[in-house]
C-alpha cells in the first residue's frame, strides 16, 4: 500500500483508522490471529472466521469523488457499509468529521443515517407499492418530515436527476435507469454531505450506464457533495473517481489519482488489474515528459554557447526560452546555430524555429499523438498561464505508451517516425 | 396390551389444573365470544336481506374490479362473480336457511378475526427471530395434523357446549395459516429494500410498518384467505359441540339421514364458501 500523500488544504470528511471486519463466530480469535499477521486463509482454517476488511487505513475529502475498486469479494460492499454500519465493524474506528461513528449509540446512529450520510444501492432497492415521488421522498419521510415539505424536496431532487413528470408512476413501470435515478433522487432528497454509491451503476446497461456517469458528474459539479463510489469497473472508476483505491481479498492495494495509479502500480495486482484500461485517454504530458530539460535562453546565449551546450548533451536541437520568464519560443537547430556562427551572430533569434506545437500538462497522449506525426523534435509542455516550459515530451516515450495496446494507426506512426527522424 | 406411559392421564391433569385455576378466564373469554355472536349474528339478521344482498355484491364488484370499477372492464371482470352472489345467496334464501346461513358467517367472522389477530403478530414474530420460529413451526404441525374432533375436546370442557367452543375449536383448527403466510410474507420482502429502508435511517418499527408489513401484504391476505376457508371447513364438526348455523343443519341432516335436509345446508356452505373465498382471493391478488 501507498502512504496516501497529505493535502494540507483539503478538509477531511472520513477517516477510517485499522478497520477491520471479520465474519464468523470467533471473531475475537480471529482478530488476534490477524494481529500477529496470520494469512486470511490460515485464519479461515483455525477459526472458521472470514476477514472481509483487514486493517483499512484511508481518507476521503470533502467534496471528492472517492472511488473504492475491487472484483467481487475484495470487501468494497462490506467496507462502504461499515461507513454507515450498516455492517457492524469488528475493531477499528471511522471518523466523520472527526467523531468516531463505531462509537455511537442507535439514535445517534439513527441521526447519521437520517441527515448525514445517504446511500445508493446496486439493486435500486425501491419500495414497489410506493410512487416515484413517493419513494424520492422516502427518506424523508423516515425522518419524519411533513408530506407537504418532503414533497417539495423530492420533486426537486427528482428535477436534478431528470424525471420531471414521473412523480405518480410506479417503480415496476420504468427502465433500471430510470429506476436507478430515482435512488439517486432519494439520496438527493435527504441532501447529505456524504452519499454513499454501492456499485450504484453497475446493474445497468453499458450506454446507460455511461449516461448517468455523466449526469453524476453533472450533479456532482453543483451539488459538491462527498462521494463515496463502490465499483468493480476500472473505467467507470477512472471516469468518475477523483481518487481510486483498489482492493484486494479485503487489504487495500493502493491509493491514488487514476494517472498515479496507472503509471505507478503499487503492487503487481493493481498492474495487471490496469493492465488492460486504454491509457490513452488517461496518461497526461505531465508523467511522461521529462521535466527541467537543458534549454537556451535567447538573450543570454548566443550560438557559441548553444554549440557547446548541444555537443555535451549529444543532441541536434534545443529548446529556446525567453529569457526571465522561460516562456517556450521555440527550437533552434545544431546546423543553422552553426550557419549563425560562422556569421559571426551574436544572438540565436535568427535560427529560431518556432512554428513549434506544444502541449499543455494536461494533455493525454491521445490528444498528443496527432502533433508528433511528420515532426522530429519533442513536444514542449508549458504552463497554462504564461507559457513557461515544463518540461519535454519525447516521440519515443509517446509512442511506447500508445503502442502497449496494438493501435493500428500507432504502429504506422512508429515506421514514419523511424524514417524521418533519428536523434 | 399393557401401557408403560400414561401420557392421556398427564394431559387431562394438566387441563384439569388449568380449568380450575384460571376459571375466571374461560369464562370471560366464554362471555366475549358470546356477546360478539350474539350481537354480530343479530345485527346481520337486523339487515333486510335485499340490502344485505346489495352490499355484499358491490363488495364483490369492488374486489373484482377495482379501480376499473366504473368502466366496461370492471363490468367483465366482476361480472360473473356478482351474478353467482345473486343466484347463490338468493337460493339459501329461498331454500329457507337465511338465518343459519347468517349465524355460520358470524361464526366464520368472529373465528377468522380471532386467528387473524393472533397469527398476524405471531407469524411476525416467527419471521423476526429464530428461536422463537423453531419453536412456533413444529407446534403449527401439529395443529394443522392434529384431527380436528380433538380440539372438540377441551373446548367442551372449557367452555362447555355452545357456540363459544365451536369458535375456540375454529379458531385453533385456522390459526397456523395466518401464521406461516405471515412469516413467509415478511421473509420474502427483498432484502435490499428493507437495507435502503436501514441505511436511510428507518428505525425497526418503520422498517415493519412501511416497508415489510406492505410488502408482505399480498401474502397476508393469501393466509386471510386461508383462514377464512379453514374456518368454514370446521362449522359442522363445530356444530358438534353445539355451534349454531349451516353446520348444525348438516349434522342433524347426519344424524336423522335427512338427505334433503344435509344436501340443502351442504350447498349453503358451498355457496358461503365460494363468496367469502372469491372475495378475500381478488383482495389478495391486488398489488399492495
Amino acid at each position: 500500500m501507498t502512504t496516501m500523500k497529505s493535502d494540507e488544504d483539503k478538509v477531511v470528511k472520513l477517516r477510517v483508522e485499522d478497520l477491520t471486519l471479520i465474519f464468523g463466530k470467533r471473531k475475537k480469535e480471529a482478530l488476534e490471529m490477524l494481529e500477529k499477521g496470520a494469512s486470511k486463509a490460515e485464519i479461515l482454517q483455525k477459526t472458521k472466521c472470514t476477514v472481509g476488511i483487514s486493517k483499512a487505513n484511508f481518507e476521503v475529502y470533502e467534496g471528492e469523488v472517492f472511488v473504492v475498486m475491487g472484483l467481487s469479494g475484495s470487501g468494497k460492499s462490506t467496507l462502504i457499509r461499515c461507513l454507515n454500519r450498516l455492517n457492524e465493524p469488528t475493531a477499528g474506528k471511522v471518523f466523520f468529521k472527526d467523531e468516531d461513528i463505531t462509537r455511537k449509540g442507535n439514535r445517534e446512529l439513527l441521526n447519521i443515517r437520517r441527515f448525514e450520510m445517504s446511500m445508493v444501492f446496486q439493486t435500486f432497492g425501491l419500495l414497489p407499492h410506493k410512487t416515484i415521488l413517493e419513494n424520492a421522498a422516502f427518506g424523508l419521510e423516515l425522518r419524519g418530515e411533513p408530506k407537504e415539505e418532503r414533497e417539495k424536496k423530492a420533486l426537486a431532487a427528482l428535477e436534478t436527476v431528470g424525471l420531471k413528470g414521473y412523480e405518480e408512476h410506479y417503480p415496476s413501470a420504468m427502465s433500471g435507469g430510470m429506476q436507478q435515478r430515482v435512488g439517486l433522487a432519494r439520496a438527493l432528497a435527504n441532501d447529505t454531505e456524504v452519499l454513499l454509491m454501492d456499485e450504484a451503476f453497475s446493474a445497468l446497461d453499458p450506454l446507460i450506464k455511461s449516461d448517468m456517469q455523466d449526469k453524476l458528474l453533472q450533479i456532482q459539479e453543483k451539488v459538491q457533495k462527498t462521494i463515496v463510489f463502490i465499483t468493480h469497473d476500472l473505467d467507470e472508476a477512472i471516469k468518475l473517481g477523483d481518487r481510486i483505491m483498489i482492493m484486494k481479498d479485503g487489504i487495500i492495494e493502493q491509493i491514488g489519482s487514476a494517472e498515479e495509479i496507472l503509471t505507478h502500480p503499487a503492487s503487481e495486482y493493481v498492474e495487471a488489474f490496469v493492465e488492460k484500461v486504454d491509457r490513452k485517454t488517461i496518461i497526461t504530458a505531465e508523467s511522461l515528459m521529462f521535466p527541467k530539460p537543458s534549454l537556451l535562453r535567447v538573450k543570454k546565449d548566443g550560438p557559441m554557447r548553444a554549440i557547446r551546450k548541444m555537443q555535451t548533451e549529444g543532441v541536434k536541437f534545443l529548446p529556446v526560452v525567453e529569457d526571465e520568464r522561460r516562456t517556450f519560443l521555440g527550437y533552434v537547430w545544431l546546423n543553422d546555430v552553426l550557419e549563425l556562427a560562422e556569421k559571426k551572430e551574436m544572438s540565436l533569434e535568427k535560427a529560431l524555429k518556432t512554428e513549434v506545437p506544444s502541449v499543455y500538462s494536461d494533455y493525454t497522449v491521445e490528444e498528443m499523438l496527432p502533433l508528433i506525426s511528420g515532426n522530429n523534435y519533442p513536444l514542449a509542455v508549458v504552463d497554462k498561464q504564461g507559457g513557461r516550459l515544463l518540461g519535454l515530451v519525447t516521440q519515443t516515450s509517446l509512442i511506447i505508451e500508445a503502442t502497449r495496446y496494438g493501435d493500428e494507426e500507432v504502429k504506422q506512426l512508429i515506421k514514419k517516425a523511424n524514417k524521418t527522424n533519428r536523434l | 396390551m399393557s401401557r408403560i406411559i400414561d401420557l392421556g392421564k398427564y394431559i387431562e391433569i394438566g387441563i384439569n389444573a388449568l380449568e380450575e385455576n384460571f376459571s375466571f378466564l374461560w369464562r370471560a373469554i366464554d362471555d366475549g365470544i358470546s356477546w360478539t355472536v350474539d350481537n354480530l349474528s343479530e345485527l346481520l339478521l337486523s339487515i333486510p336481506f335485499v340490502v344485505f344482498l346489495l352490499i355484499v355484491v358491490l363488495l364483490a364488484y369492488y374486489a373484482k374490479a377495482g379501480k376499473m370499477m366504473f368502466k366496461k372492464e370492471g363490468l367483465k371482470k366482476g361480472g360473473g362473480l356478482v351474478a353467482f352472489v345473486v343466484i347463490g345467496l338468493f337460493l339459501i334464501y329461498a331454500m329457507g336457511y337465511w338465518e343459519d346461513a347468517m349465524c355460520t358467517t358470524t361464526l366464520v367472522l368472529v373465528a377468522a378475526f380471532i386467528a387473524l389477530v393472533l397469527g398476524i403478530p405471531i407469524g411476525i414474530l416467527a419471521a423476526k427471530n429464530r428461536t422463537a420460529d423453531i419453536i412456533i413451526r413444529p407446534i403449527l404441525d401439529f395443529m394443522q395434523t392434529m384431527p380436528a374432533f380433538v380440539y372438540l375436546i377441551p373446548a367442551i370442557f372449557f367452555f362447555s357446549v355452545g357456540d363459544t367452543p365451536g369458535v375456540v375449536a375454529t379458531v385453533i383448527f385456522s390459526l397456523p395459516p395466518a401464521v406461516r403466510l405471515t412469516s413467509l410474507g415478511i421473509r420474502s420482502v427483498p432484502n435490499d429494500v428493507v437495507e435502503a429502508g436501514r441505511a436511510f435511517g428507518a428505525t425497526e418499527k418503520q422498517i415493519l410498518y412501511k416497508i415489510e408489513l406492505p410488502l408482505a401484504m399480498p401474502t397476508i391476505l393469501t393466509g386471510v384467505n386461508q383462514v377464512i376457508l379453514l374456518a368454514l371447513s370446521m362449522v359442522v364438526i363445530a356444530s358438534m359441540v353445539g355451534a349454531r348455523g349451516l353446520g348444525s343443519v348438516v349434522y342433524q341432516g347426519i344424524q336423522q339421514n335427512d338427505i334433503a335436509k344435509g344436501f340443502e345446508s351442504g350447498l349453503g356452505i358451498v355457496i358461503l364458501a365460494i363468496i367469502l373465498d372469491r372475495i378475500t382471493q381478488s383482495f389478495a391478488n391486488k398489488k399492495g
